[in-house]
C-alpha cells in the first residue's frame, strides 16, 4: 500500500522574469511505514517537493496522492482537514507559534481535532517527556534552545498519530548529537507507531538512517535506492 | 465553537494596548453618539414643548382652510360638540378654545396692526404657559370683559403700560365694524419675540361679542398628555368628528402642519448632525481597520504555521471575525453604558445654553438645555458604528482566507 504517489510532478518559480523550475517531471511512490531520507544539494527542491506532497503550495502540473486523496480536487480547506488528520509537519525554521508554550504548541493540534482537555493535556506531556523535554511544558519558544525547539516540533507533529509526517531538514540547526537524538525519537515513532517518515536533509549522517533514499538533482529525481 | 472563542479571546490579550486603544476608540464614538443623539432629540423636544406650550398647542381643530386664509369667516360653529369629543379621549390633558383676528390697536400715541385673541381665561391656563409669561400685571380672570393682555415688545412699541386703555378696532364676522376699547391688566413676555410683538388676548366671550361670532371660535387648542400621544389622538379626534353633523367640514392638525417651519427647522439639523455622525463613524472605521490589518500582518507567517498543521482558512476567518466582533462589542457597550449615564447625568441637570444657536433661540431656547436618551438614541448611533467596524474587519479576515500556506510561511 502506497501512502504517497507523484506522478510527473512540475513545479516552476516566477521570479519577476526568470522561470525557476524547482521541479521537473517527478514521479515517485512512497509505501506506508517507510522511513526515507530526500537528499540533494542545496537549491535541488527538496522543500518544494515536501510542501507539495503536504498540500501546502500546488504543483503546475502531475497528480500528488496521500493516502488515496488526490490533491488536484481538494479545496484549501479539504487539504488543512487532511493535513490535520494525516500529515505531520516539521519545517526547516521550527515554525512554533511563539505565544504559546510548549505543551500548548504540541496541543494545538490536538485542540483543532476537539480532543477533551484532560487528554488533550496529559497526551501533550506524555509526547514531550518521550522526546526528553520533560519539565519544560510551560515555556515558550523563546525560551527553548533550537534543538529543543525542534524537538517540541516533531512532538507537534507526531502528537495525533499521523499516518506521515514530513520533515524539512530538521537537523540542520542542530549540532550532530542532538541531531543523532531527534533521529532517535523519529526513528522510534517510526517503528512503534507505523508512522511514515519522509525527511530531508543534505547531510551523510542523517542519510545513513533512511532505509530508502532519494536524490533530488536541480529539480530531477536522480536516484532512488532502498537500503 | 468554543474553541474559537478561546482562541479569539487569547489573541485580543496578546497585545493588550492596542486592544484597549481600539477598544476606547469604539466606545468613545458610541459615547459620543449616544450622548449627542439624545441632545439632539432633547432639543427637538425642547423646541417642541415650548412652542406648544406657548401658544400652539399640540393638535387643534379649525375650519378647513383656516390655516390657510386666517379669514374670520372660517369658523369651529359649536365647540361645545368639539369638546364633547375631547372629553372622550383620555390621552388629551387640557384643551381650550380661541378666537382670532387681525385688527388694528390703538394707544394714545400709535397705532398698528395686531392679532387679537380671545381666549378662555380658565381653560387657556392649562393649556398654554401664557400665565406664567406675565411679567407684570396679572393674568386675565372669569369675570374680566374689557381688559385685555399685551406682548411686551407691543407694548413697548404703543408706549402702553399697566392700566392704559387701548382701543380695537376690525371687521366683525358679519361684516360690520368690530370695535372695543380695553384695559390693560398684564404684560407678558415669551421669549419667542415674534408672539411679543404681534398679540393682544381678550376674555373669549367679549370676542365673541365684539367680533359677532355668536358661540364659534377659530381654534380648538389641545394639549396632548404627552408627545407620543399626538398621532393617537388626532386618528381618534377625527373619526370622531365625522361622525358631527357640520355644514363645513372640521381639520385636526398637529404641531408639525401647524409650524412647518419647525419640522423643517429639526429635518435640517438632524440632516447636518447625521453627516457629522458619518464622518465620525467614518473615521472610527479607518483607524479600526488598520488596526485589524496591522494585526492580520503581523500574524502572516503564524497563519501559515497553523494552517500547515491543519487549520482551515475559513476558521482563521472565523477567529479574526470573532476577535474584531468581541472588541467592538465590548466598545459598543461601555459605550452606551457611559454615553447614557453622561446622558442622563446632563438629563436631569441641564446644559447651559446661554449663546443659544439661531435655530434654537427662534424657537425659544435660549437657558438650559435637557438631553433625551430614548431608545432610539441610545442605540441606533453604536448600531452604525458595529456595523461598519463589521465591515472594516470583514476585508482583512476575508484576506486570510485567501493566503496559502506556503507564501504565508515565508513572511516575516
Ligand atoms: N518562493 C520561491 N520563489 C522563487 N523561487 C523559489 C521559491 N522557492 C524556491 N525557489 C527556487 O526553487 C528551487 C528549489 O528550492 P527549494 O527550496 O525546494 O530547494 P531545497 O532543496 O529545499 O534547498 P535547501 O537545501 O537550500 O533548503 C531553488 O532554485 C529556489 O531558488
Ligand atoms: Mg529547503
Amino acid at each position: 500500500m502506497n501512502i504517497v504517489e507523484c506522478t510527473d510532478v512540475n513545479k516552476t518559480y516566477q521570479q519577476g522574469q526568470v522561470q525557476i523550475v524547482a521541479l521537473k517531471d517527478v514521479s515517485f511512490c512512497i509505501e506506508t511505514g517507510a522511513f526515507v531520507a530526500l537528499a540533494g544539494p542545496s537549491g535541488s527542491g527538496k522543500t518544494t517537493l515536501l510542501n507539495l506532497i503536504g498540500g501546502l503550495d500546488s504543483a503546475d502540473s502531475g497528480d500528488i496522492t496521500v493516502d488515496g486523496n488526490p490533491f488536484g480536487q481538494m479545496s484549501q480547506s479539504q487539504l488543512a482537514k487532511l493535513r490535520l488528520y494525516m500529515v505531520g509537519f516539521v519545517f526547516q525554521a521550527y515554525n512554533l507559534i511563539p505565544v504559546r508554550s510548549a505543551a500548548e504548541n504540541v496541543e494545538f493540534v490536538m485542540l483543532l481535532q476537539r480532543i477533551p482537555v484532560s487528554e488533550r493535556k496529559q497526551r501533550a506531556r506524555a509526547i514531550l517527556d518521550e522526546v526528553g523535554l520533560g519539565g519544560k511544558y510551560d515555556r515558550r519558544p523563546a525560551q527553548l534552545s533550537g534543538g529543543q525547539q525542534q524537538r517540541v516540533a516533531v512532538a507537534r507533529a507526531i502528537v495525533s498519530n499521523p499516518s506521515i509526517v514530513l520533515a524539512d531538514e530538521p537537523t540542520a540547526n542542530l549540532d550532530s548529537k542532538t541531531g543523532k537524538g531527534l533521529l532517535e525519537i523519529m526513528k522510534k515513532m517510526n517503528l512503534e507507531k507505523q508512522i511514515t517518515f519522509i525527511f530531508s536533509t543534505h547531510d551523510k549522517m542523517v542519510m545513513d538512517y533512511a532505509r530508502r533514499l532519494i536524490l533530488l538533482q536541480d529539480g530531477r529525481l536522480a536516484d532512488d535506492r532502498v537500503k | 465553537m468554543t474553541i474559537d472563542v478561546k482562541m479569539a479571546w487569547r489573541n485580543i490579550w496578546r497585545n493588550p494596548r492596542r486592544s484597549i486603544l481600539t477598544i476606547s476608540a469604539i466606545a468613545f464614538s458610541s459615547l459620543l453618539l449616544v450622548f449627542m443623539l439624545s441632545f439632539q432629540f432633547g432639543s427637538y423636544e425642547t423646541m417642541i414643548n415650548t412652542s406648544v406650550k406657548i401658544h400652539i398647542g399640540h393638535l387643534q381643530v379649525q375650519a378647513d382652510e383656516y390655516l390657510d386664509k386666517k379669514t374670520i369667516g372660517l369658523v369651529v360653529p359649536n365647540p361645545a360638540a368639539v369638546a364633547a369629543v375631547l372629553e372622550t379621549i383620555p390621552q388629551v390633558e387640557a384643551y381650550t378654545f380661541r378666537g382670532q383676528t387681525f385688527s388694528l390697536v390703538s394707544s394714545k400715541q400709535r397705532t398698528c396692526g395686531a392679532v387679537v385673541t380671545g381666549i378662555d381665561p380658565r381653560r387657556e391656563a392649562q393649556v398654554s404657559r401664557l400665565k406664567k409669561l406675565v411679567r407684570q400685571g396679572r393674568f386675565l380672570s372669569e369675570k374680566d370683559r374689557a381688559q385685555a393682555l399685551i406682548g411686551k415688545l407691543l407694548a413697548r412699541n404703543l408706549r402702553l403700560g399697566l392700566g392704559d386703555e387701548l382701543t380695537v378696532l376690525g371687521q366683525a364676522r358679519d361684516g360690520s365694524i368690530a370695535a372695543t376699547v380695553v384695559t390693560i391688566k398684564g404684560i407678558y413676555s415669551s421669549s419667542i419675540d415674534e408672539f411679543d410683538r404681534s398679540a393682544i388676548q381678550i376674555p373669549l366671550k367679549t370676542f365673541q361679542t365684539v367680533y359677532a361670532m355668536n358661540d364659534a371660535v377659530h381654534e380648538v387648542v389641545i394639549i396632548a398628555k404627552s408627545l407620543s400621544d399626538v398621532a393617537g389622538i388626532k386618528r381618534s379626534i377625527e373619526s370622531k368628528l365625522l361622525a358631527l353633523e357640520n355644514q363645513k367640514p372640521l381639520r385636526t392638525l398637529d404641531w408639525q402642519e401647524l409650524m412647518p417651519g419647525l419640522r423643517q427647522g429639526i429635518e435640517m439639523d438632524l440632516i447636518s448632525g447625521m453627516i457629522f455622525y458619518f464622518l465620525l463613524i467614518l473615521v472610527v472605521a479607518f483607524s479600526i481597520l488598520n488596526t485589524f490589518l496591522m494585526a492580520i500582518f503581523e500574524r502572516t507567517k503564524e497563519f501559515g504555521v497553523m494552517m500547515a498543521i491543519g487549520t482551515t482558512p475559513g476558521r482563521l476567518t472565523k477567529v479574526l471575525l470573532i476577535e474584531s466582533m468581541t472588541l467592538t462589542v465590548i466598545g459598543i457597550i461601555s459605550g452606551i453604558l457611559l454615553g447614557s449615564m453622561m446622558t442622563l447625568y446632563f438629563q436631569s441637570r441641564g446644559i447651559d445654553f446661554s449663546g443659544a444657536s439661531d435655530l434654537l433661540s427662534q424657537f425659544g431656547i435660549s437657558g438650559r438645555m435637557y438631553p433625551k436618551l430614548t431608545m432610539l438614541s441610545a442605540i441606533s448611533g453604536p448600531m452604525a458604528v458595529w456595523a461598519i467596524t463589521f465591515l472594516a474587519a470583514l476585508y482583512p479576515a476575508l484576506k486570510v482566507r485567501r493566503m496559502r500556506p506556503v507564501d504565508a510561511m515565508r513572511a516575516v
